[in-house]
């Protein structure tokens, strides 16, 4: 195994008055499909804010890629992908995505993203006029478009209808098998089962990682959902 | 900076302003329209008129311009979208570069349609080039793309950034003599006119106006382009990469 794509320590962020991380220390490997999983407000948006750059930290480093977290170099390797979808409205599908495409100078993967996210029939549309998870296809689809290394997903697939949600899945492990490294939040469980590895995350805090089969028999519990519960109670 | 992505976002804002259809009438249609009200209202008064019309001509890019800045500005920053961009490999000034060429080229078809309506039907009559009316405007309306863009960082809702113009334009374009001479003004708003920015704009096209360009202009000129550096530099300042 190489070189984990992103190693975090002691990462601490205060919001508001607030403390949003204590201290976080964690891996994310290459090649792999790392989910990140946790109640909402557990601080997992702040975590991955804070891998692309974008998170005002207070303490603790972050080297993502070798590098350190917020150097310009990675924002050409690394995609994001922000929770509330983040295209514009009064734009088409095709129009955001060649907007995006131009920034990153990669013209030439429009129609390849368009096709992986199953945008081809509303490519003409107005992103307004589309359903909420067209809408986050739409946002998705930008954060494939520079190919990179390292893609940070904030809840990539809700309000998708399963089979989609199937297929993009597979999508992110053929993207880790070509050697890409991905994190991806979610709070959904039978989605937790199909990472790689997990990081379970609780009001700021890593509360254990692993992978799912490791989890649930560290916490002798037959589904991640008994696993989490265990490991909350377990603090 | 890049001068891809600058014209890239150039191009994309065009597009987003292309799909809003009624905007882009109004921008069109409503300077004209005011001031053939004008025209009306001051029948009587024609000199007055006459005084004031090539400033406006060259201030209406302005205002709008700042009002459709900020309003863009705020969006891009509650939308999500800023923080996606400014995950990427785009610097500030590409941003802030493609929204002001977007603008300016809007700017000058609004003041071409301005100009054509005012010189063309309504008879104000112009000593000097018209060509530097245009210029003027062009460069009001970037004016108003940098201070809107500064502005809008202020501003946490939409309601808010509507009233900066009334707040922070309005004041300036009264004390720049649209109603009363600035010379015929108490001392003091006399020198609140010499320190606000916008009466220098006004004062360079009511100089094109009468013909008596002279040294005055070029002060004019330079307070109004150093305006925009600052405004654009204080601007880039509020686009912050990391956010709280």
């Amino acid at each position: 195994m190489t070189e984990p794509a992103i190693v975090v320590s002691a990462l601490r962020v205060v919001r508001g008055g607030r403390v949003a991380l204590h201290d976080v220390d964690c891996e994310v490997a290459a090649g792999a499909v790392t989910g990140l999983l946790g109640p909402s407000g557990c601080g997992k948006t702040t975590l991955m804010r804070s891998l692309v750059g974008v998170q005002r930290v207070d303490g603790g480093s972050i080297r993502i890629l070798g590098l350190p977290g917020g150097s310009p170099e990675l924002r050409r390797r690394v995609g994001y992908m922000t929770q509330a979808p983040s295209v514009y409205g009064d734009l088409t599908v095709r129009e955001n995505l060649r907007y995006f495409a131009r920034v990153v100078n990669r013209l030439d993967r429009v129609a390849e993203v368009t096709a992986l996210v199953d945008l081809g029939e509303h490519a003409h549309s107005l992103v307004r006029d589309l359903s909420g998870g067209e809408r986050s296809r739409a946002s998705l689809a930008v954060a494939l478009l520079g190919a990179p290394d390292l893609l940070v997903l904030d809840e990539p697939t809700v309000g998708l209808d399963p089979l989609l949600r199937r297929e993009l899945w597979a999508t992110f492990h053929r993207l880790a098998d070509a050697g890409a490294a991905l994190l991806v939040s979610t709070h959904v469980m039978d989605e937790a089962e199909r990472c790689d590895r997990l990081l379970l995350m609780r009001e700021g805090r890593i509360l254990a990682e692993g992978t799912p089969a490791e989890l649930r028999g560290r916490a002798t519990a037959s589904t991640l959902e008994e696993a989490f519960v265990a490991l909350t109670e377990a603090q | 900076m890049s001068i891809r992505v600058t014209r890239a976002t150039a191009r994309r804002v065009l597009e987003q302003l292309r799909r809003d259809r009624r905007t882009l009438a109004l921008i069109a249609v409503v300077p004209p329209a005011l001031l053939t009200l004008l025209r009306y209202i001051l029948d009587a008064e024609r000199p007055a008129f006459q005084r004031i019309a090539v400033p406006l001509v060259g201030m209406f890019p302005l205002i709008i311009m700042f009002l459709i800045t900020s309003i863009a500005m705020l969006r891009e920053r509650t939308s999500g979208t800023l923080e996606r961009l400014m995950s990427l490999p785009l610097s500030k000034l590409d941003l802030i570069a493609g929204y002001a060429f977007a603008f300016a080229l809007v700017a000058a078809i609004q003041t071409a349609v301005t100009s054509a309506v005012a010189f063309g039907l309504l008879g104000v009559s112009v000593q000097g080039s018209p060509a530097l009316v245009v210029a003027l405007a062009v460069a009001n309306a970037l004016l108003g793309v940098a201070l809107g863009l500064f502005l809008s960082a202020f501003a946490t809702s939409e309601f808010q950034a509507v009233q900066f113009m009334p707040a922070v334009l309005l004041p300036q374009i009264l004390l720049s003599g649209l109603f009363v001479p600035h010379d015929r003004m108490p001392h003091a708003l006399r020198i609140a006119a010499d320190v606000l920015p916008l009466p220098y704009a006004f004062d360079a096209l009511a100089r094109v106006a009468s013909g008596i360009e002279g040294g005055r202009m070029q002060v004019d000129v330079a307070v109004v382009l150093g305006t925009i550096v600052a405004a654009v530099a204080l601007g880039a300042t509020t686009l912050r990469r990391r956010t709280p």
